[in-house]
């Protein structure tokens, strides 16, 4: 049993600092990576498998019935699917780390309250926290993008550039939950009825799966609201061509736009509770 | 800066949530090198102050200065010096032992070969050296607070922060753990703690203040307070509950102050023994007599008519 270093009697002998804010969010990044290192076996099924298996059963079994025509771009469905289908693996990967991972941190594990003690600030906590899911996202596009290539489904190079395009996509879905996720102090049902009527409708109508030009003219403006839409027309766009450059622009700014004032948010929500 | 200087003060401190005031206006000095600590019952607005101090909370009203700094301009460069133990434990559950102390060290802005040398150190200090690549979930609680203590030295802090740092730990657990806070205070760390357990008060601080309902009801050492709020000794006469109030009158003028408690009679004398002897004499037969001297609880119960534990 051993007494840390002796002290002067005089003067600071505290080696804390405070560090800048890009470190501060490297560090936070760091600390999420150091969990998900021990924890990666967990989600992949979630977070890779399931995605993959997607591809193969929808885009090659069921796309086999499908006749390559105007809807597809006159490519081989399981083609057209495939970088939107990056765009749902990176938002669905999002997910848990929007809703479930950030309550755990404000009301279980406590987390975010041990770092607030630190010279960090609830503002470089909550910017951690979402720049931990562009890393995160990205590790399971990149292997998503590994896979549909091995499988023959990239139509070109180009398409390895929807990954960025599906990460910033799923920031866009995930930085405004993740400012909502700080609000929320009971599970109950607010995060099921997020995965329930956002979520996984915006997987289902949002042109993944068919361009939503299928959908009736009456909900169709409802799809060009979600990231998801702008996300898979963008990832298709820079796979295929075919976009103009000023609609690209477009939908970036618009996925840009929603990340930016979800981080917003999240700074504002996180700084509300954690420096209450 | 002087060693004289104190490390924190605080004037008319305040603090609100909404309409509800949890802190009403203290004024506090808290000295290089000293324990000093709040003792006062749950809701007595111990935590919010010692949130406050730790630059998370930021005040309502008055003034605070904490290492010379203002906690609302100065925040960061403040919690850089500071060490703080939480009520709850917030440890990270999924990373190993030692991995919570790098990790933590690297926020205070510590390189990592600094981190990974103070976190073996700290891991002899914990005598927690053999769990270093365990998980965290499986240790015991006096484990767990053991680990807190030692992470919230990574950074050498000048002022370390324990919000009820024996609350939920078993007898050997918190005699272990104020061993190492009174090494600390000896190695010239200062401390502040908050506690509702009397004996910890008493163990610990070299001052404190006793607390209740967002004020400050009295400040001074442990025997200083004892001495001004009580006597010496005190006898306590334990009745069948209800009975007491009968006795009550009989003994009145045994004591300087007589304390009526649901199931027994509080007499505050000089000389236990003696009162206890003139007690009988007069026909009180209670179900048990007991002379023992004043404690923090006493001075806190005639502060403010409550005991410490509700």
């Amino acid at each position: 049993m051993s007494a840390p270093v002796t002290r002067e009697s005089r003067g600071s002998r505290a080696t804390g600092q405070v560090v800048s804010p890009v470190r501060a969010v490297l560090f936070a990044v760091d600390n999420h990576w150091l969990w998900y290192r021990r924890n990666w076996r967990a989600t992949v099924f979630s977070s890779l498998i399931s995605p993959a298996l997607f591809l193969v059963a929808l885009g090659f079994g069921f796309g086999s019935q499908v006749t390559a025509g105007p809807i597809t771009g006159g490519l081989p469905y399981v083609e057209y699917l495939a970088p939107a289908l990056l765009v749902a693996a990176t938002v669905q990967n999002a997910a848990w780390e929007s809703t479930y991972a950030v309550l755990g941190s404000f009301k279980w594990q406590r987390v975010y309250w041990a770092v607030a003690a630190t010279p960090l600030t609830p503002g470089q906590i909550a910017v951690g926290q979402i720049a931990w899911i562009a890393v995160r996202v990205g590790l399971v596009g990149a292997a998503f993008v590994v896979v549909a290539a091995a499988l023959g489904t990239l139509t070109s190079p180009l398409g390895v550039l929807a990954l960025p395009v599906a990460i910033v996509a799923a920031l866009a879905l995930s930085a405004p939950i993740v400012a909502y996720s700080a609000t929320v102090n009971d599970e109950g049902q607010k995060f099921n009825a997020i995965f329930r009527f956002v979520v996984m409708p915006m997987t289902l109508f949002a042109g993944i799966y068919y361009p939503v030009e299928q959908l009736p003219a009456v909900v169709r403006p409802i799809a060009w609201l979600t990231p998801v839409w702008h996300g898979t027309e963008l990832a298709r766009g820079v796979s295929f061509g075919g976009l103009s450059w000023w609609a690209g622009l477009g939908h970036l700014a618009f996925l840009i736009a929603l990340v930016v004032a979800g981080t917003a948010f999240a700074v504002r929500n996180y700084r509300r509770r954690l420096a209450a | 800066m002087g060693s004289d200087q104190a490390l924190v003060v605080a004037r008319g401190l305040a603090k609100s949530f909404g309409a509800f005031e949890a802190v009403r206006g203290i004024d506090l000095d808290v000295r290089r090198g000293e324990a000093f600590g709040f003792l006062g019952p749950n809701g007595a607005g111990k935590s919010s102050t010692m949130r406050m101090i730790g630059c998370v909370s930021p005040r309502t009203g008055g003034e605070l200065t904490v290492l010379g700094l203002d906690p609302d301009r100065h925040g960061p460069h403040i919690r850089a010096r500071l060490g703080v133990v939480p009520q709850e434990d917030n440890l990270d559950p999924e990373l190993t032992v030692r991995q919570n102390l790098q990790v933590y060290g690297r926020y205070f802005g510590l390189a990592k070969s600094a981190v990974a040398e103070r976190a073996t150190e700290l891991l002899e200090f914990a005598q927690l050296t053999d769990r270093a690549d365990a998980e965290v979930e499986p240790l015991s609680g006096g484990m767990k607070r053991r680990l807190t203590i030692a992470r919230s030295l990574v950074n050498d802090p000048d002022l370390l922060l324990l919000d009820e740092p024996t609350t939920g730990l078993d007898p050997q657990a918190r005699h272990l753990l104020w061993d190492k806070l009174f090494r600390l205070k000896q190695d010239g760390v200062t401390l502040i703690v908050t506690t509702h357990y009397m004996d910890e008060a008493e163990q610990l601080c070299d001052r404190l203040v006793v607390m209740d309902g967002g004020r400050i009801a009295a400040e001074g050492s442990p025997a200083e307070l004892i001495s001004r709020y009580s006597t010496r000794e005190v006898l306590e006469l334990r009745f069948a509950p209800g009975t007491q109030r009968d006795a009550e009158p009989l003994v009145h003028d045994l004591a300087d102050r007589v304390e009526v408690l649901p199931d027994r009679l509080l007499l505050y004398t000089a000389d236990g023994e003696a009162a206890l002897a003139a007690a009988h004499a007069r026909g009180v037969s209670p179900v048990s007599g007991l002379v023992r001297r004043s404690t923090l609880e006493d001075v806190f119960l005639h502060l403010t008519g409550r005991t410490l534990v509700d």
